[in-house]
């Protein structure tokens, strides 16, 4: 028993390593030409465009959630003012960027993984390699980076629609208007609330980038395995993105302490 | 780094010794051949016995656990880099399922290796993909997604794409496979042709009358070791039961 559990932490930190090793040989080639820009800027729109509707549709329905969350808990104590301050620090600190890299590893994960995987199994990725194209870099590589470029934009994205969706429930619920919402909204929130906690994502997006382009990579056993490196991307990256994120929490709270 | 071959000068290509297992079972075993610049060699054999391996090979997608793969006198398996890819874009490569791209059209399969080395302009990229295509018959074709060709069309657009560039080297894996015969002959008329322009073929087949058409020289791999090889007329008369049957297969004999 403790023999097999030894042998599977060997493997789980084998597998943590390989993955450590593989993401660090994307951010080294990145620096390298060529730099596939046109290939970037092409995956940037399949995995920041395309996520938009998820992320903006969800953005809103959280805030709506969450505004009528914060009026029950903040009815009791009759401070039903400071709603929209208190789901917008809510919202751009943690839910919106972690709620937008665990949709993001759904979408993005799930089809980097599959799309790797099958170009893996059929071959494709032995042909990019026989028309002498690096293909770690022209497809992990961009991959990684546009994961790294899209995750901030989608987060500042799914920020502003639960903010949105929030002023909606506000405005349906006590009749608030916009101005007095927005200028509440806003009154505690600094720069240093939404800087680092926007930027984490991109820490986000490197993993989700690497755990399912790494996967795709090394997808073996055809049609079956494609469908497995599909669902081990994205519950592997959701994973690390929920783990990590403590270690940057705590990280962000010690570079900026909050003001009492 | 590039590190010169000790046995690889005067031959296009060069195989010594080489060995390759994957997991317990060896499936090149010793493997030593040697393609002369200009000519065709035709590599037969059952299924399983490292055809498609050996190709690999050549190209630097596999490397040996054992021996050396030379490529106009440089060893395939020191190199990376910008080194490797100088080698592998001198040649054209078809895959046995022709590993056409998927997400793009069948003429920017053709066009992706032009693209990508040359500096051409698009209608110049675009009109030498059309006429790779037409030679292969699939002129009509340019704007049709791989998923909408058979099989034997996809193999067509694979050697398309694996012609591109227009390699020194060509390597091709089951050229006829999935074809009808009168495809196949055109292909197989396409492949002398290049030999006659001074391309270096390589053909994995088990076609043997095609084998013997392309063909200055054929070899017989059994079981990860060349059998025999020799022309076509030598391996007729070969010692070897498994050679003659092989030869006498699909009425090649």
């Amino acid at each position: 028993m403790l023999v097999r559990l030894g042998d599977l932490i060997l493997s789980l930190l084998a597998w943590v390593g390989d993955v450590a090793l593989f993401g660090a040989r994307a951010l080294y080639d990145a620096f390298l030409p060529p730099y596939e820009l046109k290939e970037i800027w092409r995956q940037v729109f399949e995995i920041g465009w395309r996520s938009l509707p998820l992320i903006a549709l969800s953005g809103f329905a959280i805030g709506v959630v969450l505004s009528m969350h914060t009026r029950a808990s903040l009815e009791r104590f009759g401070a039903e003012a400071m709603i929209p301050a208190g789901l917008a620090i809510a919202l751009i600190r943690e839910t919106g960027p972690l709620t937008a890299g665990l949709l993001v590893s759904g979408r993005v994960g799930a089809g980097i993984g599959a799309e790797l995987g099958a170009m893996k199994v059929t071959e494709q990725i032995d042909a990019l390699e026989a028309v002498a194209v690096d293909s770690f870099k022209y497809l992990a590589v961009t991959r990684i980076l546009a994961c790294i470029i899209a995750m901030p934009l989608l987060t500042a994205v799914i920020d502003f629609c639960g903010i949105f969706g929030g002023y909606v429930a506000e405005s349906t619920i006590s009749g608030m208007s916009a101005q007095l919402y927005f200028h509440r909204a806003f009154s505690i929130v600094e720069f240093t609330d939404f800087l680092p906690a926007t930027l984490k994502t991109m820490v986000f997006g490197f993993i989700i980038g690497t755990v399912s382009s790494y996967l795709g990579f090394t997808t073996t056993q055809g049609t079956e395995g494609v469908g497995r490196t599909s669902t081990s991307s994205v519950v592997l990256s959701s994973i690390c993105i929920i783990l990590i994120n403590v270690v940057l929490v705590k990280l962000i709270f010690f570079v900026f302490p909050v003001k009492a | 780094m590039t590190r010169q071959g000790s046995g690889g000068e005067g031959s296009a290509i060069k195989l010594e010794h080489v060995t390759k297992s994957f997991d317990d079972h060896k499936v090149l075993d010793d493997v030593s051949i040697d393609v002369e610049d200009g000519s065709a060699f035709c590599l037969l054999g059952r299924s399983g016995t490292g055809k498609s391996v050996t190709l690999k090979h050549i190209i630097g997608l596999l490397r040996p656990d054992a021996g050396r793969v030379f490529v106009r006198g440089k060893d395939v398996a020191a190199l990376s880099g910008r080194a490797l890819s100088d080698v592998r874009r001198s040649m054209g490569f078809l895959f046995q399922n022709a590993a056409l791209f998927d997400s793009i059209t069948v003429g920017e399969n053709v066009a992706f290796p032009l693209r990508r080395h040359t500096d051409w302009p698009d209608s110049k990229v675009r009109d030498t993909a059309r006429a790779k295509l037409a030679e292969v018959g699939l002129e009509d074709d340019y704007d049709k997604m791989p998923g909408e060709l058979s099989g034997g069309m996809r193999k067509r657009a694979g050697l398309a794409r694996a012609m591109a560039l227009d390699p020194d080297i060509l390597l091709v894996d089951e050229p006829s496979a999935g074809l009808d015969p009168i495809t196949a002959r055109e292909i197989d008329d396409l492949l002398v042709e290049r030999k006659k322009s001074g391309t270096t073929l390589v053909v994995v087949t088990h076609d043997i009358p095609s084998a013997r058409h392309i063909g200055d020289e054929l070899a017989v791999l059994h079981d990860g070791r060349v059998i025999a090889r020799g022309t076509a007329e030598e391996l007729d008369k070969s010692d070897d039961e498994i050679v003659r049957a092989f030869m006498k297969s699909q009425g090649g004999g």
